[in-house]
């Protein structure tokens, strides 16, 4: 796959998609193209996070570990970002991810990454609409398993 | 410390300089023999006295003595000489007094050189000595800069005085004694006049110059700070331009130097005026014996015979006199600069030079528990960080510390470690006081690790057995001329009160390892660095240096043929697409387009890029392979997507870190070059152009930069140009091109390079740390992972440790403690660098480690996990200062345990 043909990718992302082309095909020139095959690990939950992963083609788990074991929370395919909470506020990993299909990715260093929201305030106020909606989800996830707990108790 | 510099001049040098002055008393013979001689040679041959009959001799150096009770003492009747031959004589003599007058001269100001620097040696020494001996809450004090400037630049002025200190008063005073009772003798009241002049420029004079030192010390001490201020800044740089505070710091050094310049400027000022007045005193006399001995003479109280000689005694007496008053300035000066050091260092209480005593022999394990009592520890505001904690590890017992920051438990860790002392109760061990015992016992028997680690420059294997280096173990013999050497060394540094402990003598303690000699501590080496994790990092800095392969020759072999191997290694297991080899016939297409066409690399970029800009070679090369046209088409092709990339950019910008074509200062040329090249036929390009813009093409990947330029009819027409440019290249270029050969160890190659002698693919993400564990394994499996290591060891850590992460930094600060066998290990959260999974794994591993081999050491362990307390016999929690919890670990109820303290 070649360079102009990632930016296309890039483009159908959402965080991604309002930004001029020259600086896409500038992402994607400073990003690593990464493969991996089916049941491998992007990075684990815990580590330091220095990168956020954008798929380009393949499917993964999204896994977070808990005394009982690993607990599937997730699943990321085709078009969409992984890792960008964990390079944003210098958390370690959050989740861990694993590979279920084998997966092509674009790899964006934190660098990299932090120093093109500071140029393009326009892509900071997307990933803000992002993360919005995922805690929305999540709450509303929250929200529903708490309700079949207390079901579940009564 | 002595406060008085005379006096520490004086203990240390009082032989030396009574030798000195009676080699001076002496000297003076003939020097005023020779001030004597002239007048005779003038008198005697030259104008004829006694010489007054053609023919007439005279006695030359009769020597007698007229002796009480003796009379007459014949001792030499002369020689008989006629005029000339006089002269000649004469002249003779006094070569010969000159030689002598210069060979004292020689004599003494070498030994006055000798003995000032004996002294600069000692004095340095001992303030180093200090240094060693200090108390921990002084050393966070002071800057470390201003205590090197002090021992490297303001104790060298007393070096150069030490000579001058006895010498040059006894000297200089009895010259211009000698003129003053001339004077007096001559004429009383002159005498009285002179001397009064004198006391008062020696009075007067001094004083004035007293306001002089104390612009000197402020001079100095601004100095000093300026110094401590300039290395903070080089230190501080990140945090500097980070808060862009660099204009408060620009303002902070003008205010600074803007003081310096002022005291410098008053001292100037007062110099020039003291000079003046002195000159003044100096030259006001003889007007006064101009005006007061004409008065007398004209009285007729005072011959004109004797005025004359009063004038002519005076002229001797401003010179001594002056130097005599530059020689007080000078002592004051040194006096100042000493008092300062010295009271810098003189700093209570220092560490008794008792307890840090050479012991060469192995200490006795420690008995007893190791025990805080009653202990209060506060910090440099006086605030406790401890207070009143009577805590107690009994050997072999393990102990949790837990509490977070600001509980206390690190502050009780550096109580254990020596690193705070007490501000009351005691740390003992059995009865004994820790900080009473030898530091050769302490210091080997307990081990203690932190977060905070300082990493000395040098190779990472000095840094691992620096905790072994506690004495001299071996002693060196030494033959022939290094043996004369030795024994000079060994004198002068007793000369000058340094000790003689030898350098080179063997230090490492390899009994303290656990190791019986330098042939087995490797093992030990290797197994400290198996538990801290740091096998891996060692041998990828190993695999990433070159290596001299004619003085390792078996092992650049022994690599070469690990080629084969690793290739039938990746093939088993199916990893073939990780590494594309180096294959003479086929294009490489994870290389760049250059080391394709050279099938090699270059050894010497300055010498390879004038090659490629003026040397006809390469460009008749790529016409007869037909490559001309078609770089020149890729390399615009490259230059025009480069400038699309980054033409917007600032040029600072981080991305240019990934820019391999070109920098960024080049971009605009290239536009420029672009915009007058668009659509030219390349005949119609200059070849300067031309060439600008086919180099652009040497260092294209295709994986990596996705312009899509190469093809397969280009790749076969490089493979094709190959041929080529190693059969034909030049003599003038022999030796810039290193060629890949796959039976040969490639010199300006990584150790890893030369075993993949390949190029590991972009398309796996972790494939080089792929790569790497399959060669690890590999070295492994041949026996050579250690020789690797070995490399690894080598590696220059760099000023501080800088070329290591944090991480690295504290693993290897780790491994240092865990080398040597001790009785107690303290670790105060050693590695707060590295992220959990790591920390709990390397605590694993140092417990397994620590109890194996039938060794039962006591560990206290400050945690930032509580989950691994699981691991100790005991967990003792801290709030705010205080020990407030105790309790042993039960280990059926682990996973209660948890869950309470990780909620």
């Amino acid at each position: 796959m070649l360079l102009k043909d990632e930016v296309e990718m890039l483009r159908r992302i959402t965080l991604f998609s309002g930004l001029p082309p020259a600086k896409l095909k500038l992402l994607a020139f400073t990003s690593d193209r990464v493969m991996y095959s089916a049941g491998e690990n992007l990075f684990h939950q815990g580590d330091i996070g220095d990168a956020a992963y954008v798929i380009l083609s393949g499917k993964a788990d999204v896994l977070v570990s808990t005394p009982t074991g690993q607990l599937k929370v997730a699943e990321v395919e085709q078009n969409s970002i992984v890792g960008e909470i964990a390079i944003l506020c210098n958390t370690p990993r959050t989740a861990t991810i694993q590979t279920t299909t084998p997966l092509e990715a674009l790899r964006i260093r934190k660098d990299d990454f932090l120093k093109l929201l500071a140029d393009f305030p326009e892509m900071a106020v997307e990933i803000m609409r992002v993360l919005a909606d995922r805690l929305s989800q999540t709450t509303s996830e929250l929200t529903e398993a708490r309700s079949r707990a207390q079901r579940a108790e009564a | 410390m002595e406060p008085r510099l005379s006096r520490y001049i004086w203990t240390h040098t009082r032989k030396s300089q009574l030798w000195i002055l009676l080699i001076v008393a002496l000297s003076m013979i003939p020097y005023f023999m020779s001030f004597d001689l002239p007048k005779q040679i003038v008198n005697g041959p030259i104008q004829g006295q006694g010489f007054e009959t053609p023919g007439s001799t005279q006695l030359f150096m009769p020597i007698s003595l007229s002796l009480p009770f003796f009379g007459e003492v014949n001792l030499f009747s002369g020689i008989e000489l006629g005029r000339q031959g006089t002269l000649l004589a004469l002249s003779l003599v006094f070569l010969l007094l000159v030689i002598i007058n210069g060979l004292f001269k020689f004599y003494i100001n070498t030994y006055k050189g000798r003995l000032g620097e004996r002294l600069l040696r000692r004095i340095r020494f001992e303030l180093v000595d200090r240094v060693l001996r200090f108390p921990p809450h002084h050393l966070k004090r002071v800057k470390p800069a201003e205590i090197s400037t002090m021992i490297k630049d303001e104790v060298e002025p007393m070096g150069g005085f030490t000579g001058d200190a006895f010498v040059q008063p006894a000297l200089l005073g009895g010259q211009a004694l000698t003129a003053l009772i001339f004077i007096l003798i001559q004429s009383f009241w002159l005498g009285i006049i002179a001397f009064v002049i004198v006391a008062v420029q020696a009075v007067i004079i001094p004083r004035m110059r007293r306001r002089l030192l104390v612009l000197g010390r402020e001079r100095q001490l601004t100095a000093r700070e300026l110094s401590g201020r300039v290395s903070e800044i080089v230190d501080g740089i990140g945090t500097i331009r980070g808060h862009d505070t660099s204009n408060y710091e620009r303002a902070d050094i003008a205010a600074r130097l803007g003081r310096i310049f002022k005291i410098r400027y008053d001292i100037y000022q007062w110099k020039f005026l003291v000079k003046f007045l002195n000159n003044f005193l100096a030259q006001v006399t003889p007007f006064l014996f101009y005006s007061i001995g004409g008065y007398f003479a004209l009285q007729g109280r005072l011959d004109i015979g004797q005025l004359v000689a009063v004038i002519g005694a005076y002229k001797d007496l401003p010179g001594p006199l002056k130097e005599l008053i530059d020689w007080d300035q000078a002592r004051q000066d040194v006096q100042v600069k000493y008092t300062q050091v010295v009271e810098q260092f003189s700093v209570e209480p220092l560490i008794d030079p008792k307890v840090q005593e050479v012991s060469v022999a192995p200490p006795a394990a420690l008995a007893g528990a190791l025990a805080a009592v009653n202990l209060t520890i506060a910090d440099d505001g006086g605030a406790k960080v401890i207070e009143h904690v009577s805590f107690r590890l009994r050997p072999g017992e393990t102990v949790a510390i837990t509490g977070g920051t600001g509980g206390g438990g690190e502050a009780l860790a550096e109580a254990l470690g020596r690193l705070a002392w007490p501000a009351s109760g005691r740390i003992v061990v059995g009865d004994e006081d820790i900080h009473e015992l030898p530091e050769a016992v302490i210091g080997r028997r307990i081990s203690y690790a932190s977060s905070e680690v300082y990493t000395f420059q040098g190779s990472l294997g000095d840094n691992l057995l620096y905790g072994l280096k506690h004495a001299p173990l071996t002693e060196v013999v030494y033959e022939g001329d290094k043996a004369t050497h030795r024994r000079w060394e060994l004198l002068e540094a007793k000369l000058a009160g340094n000790p003689s402990l030898d350098l080179n003598s063997d230090w490492i303690d390899y009994g303290a390892a656990g190791a019986t000699g330098p042939k087995d501590l490797f093992g030990k080496i290797r197994a400290v660095l198996d538990v801290v994790l740091l096998t891996n990092d060692i041998s990828a800095l190993a695999v990433r240096s070159t290596i001299n392969s004619v003085e390792h020759e078996a092992f650049a072999n022994e690599i070469v043929e690990m080629r084969g191997a690793l290739r039938r290694r990746l093939e088993a297991e199916k990893l073939s697409d990780l590494v594309v080899f180096f294959e003479p016939g086929s294009y490489n297409i994870e290389a760049t387009v250059g080391e394709n066409l050279l099938f090699g690399t270059v050894t010497d970029r300055t010498r390879w890029e004038t090659a490629l800009e003026g040397h006809p070679f390469f460009k008749t090369v790529l016409k007869r392979a037909g490559l001309h046209e078609t770089f020149y088409e890729m390399g615009l092709e490259i230059a025009e997507n480069v400038v699309e990339l980054f033409r917007d950019l600032p040029p600072d910008h981080p991305f240019f870190q990934q820019l391999t074509f070109m920098t960024s200062e080049e971009i605009p040329a290239y536009e420029a070059l672009l915009q007058k090249l668009r659509g030219r036929p390349l005949d119609e390009v200059s070849e300067e152009d031309a060439i600008r813009i086919i180099r652009l093409c040497f260092g294209y990947i295709e994986p990596r930069h996705r312009f899509g330029l190469l093809t397969e009819d280009l790749m076969q027409k490089i493979v094709e140009a190959r041929r080529e440019f190693s059969d034909g290249l030049p003599a003038d270029l022999v030796g810039v091109i290193e060629h890949y050969q796959p039976n040969r160890y490639m010199a300006s190659a990584s150790i890893l390079d030369n075993v993949l002698f390949g190029r590991i693919g972009h398309k796996h993400t972790d494939g080089s740390d792929k790569i790497r564990a399959i060669v690890r394994d590999l070295f492994e499996s041949l026996g050579l992972y250690n020789k690797v290591l070995a490399f690894g060891l080598d590696f220059d850590v760099g000023a501080g440790g800088k070329r290591l992460t944090a991480g690295q930094r504290q693993r290897l600060n780790l491994a240092r403690a865990l080398i040597r066998l001790s009785d107690f290990y303290i670790f105060n959260e050693p590695l707060r660098a590295l992220d959990q999974r790591t920390q709990d794994q390397i605590t694993r591993n140092i417990f397994a480690f620590l109890h194996d081999e039938k060794r039962d050491p006591a560990i206290v362990w400050v945690l930032s996990n509580p989950a691994l307390s699981e691991l100790f016999d005991r967990v003792v929690h801290f709030e705010n200062g205080r020990l407030v919890h105790e309790e042993a670990v039960e280990t059926p109820s682990k996973g209660s345990d948890y869950k309470e303290l990780a909620s």
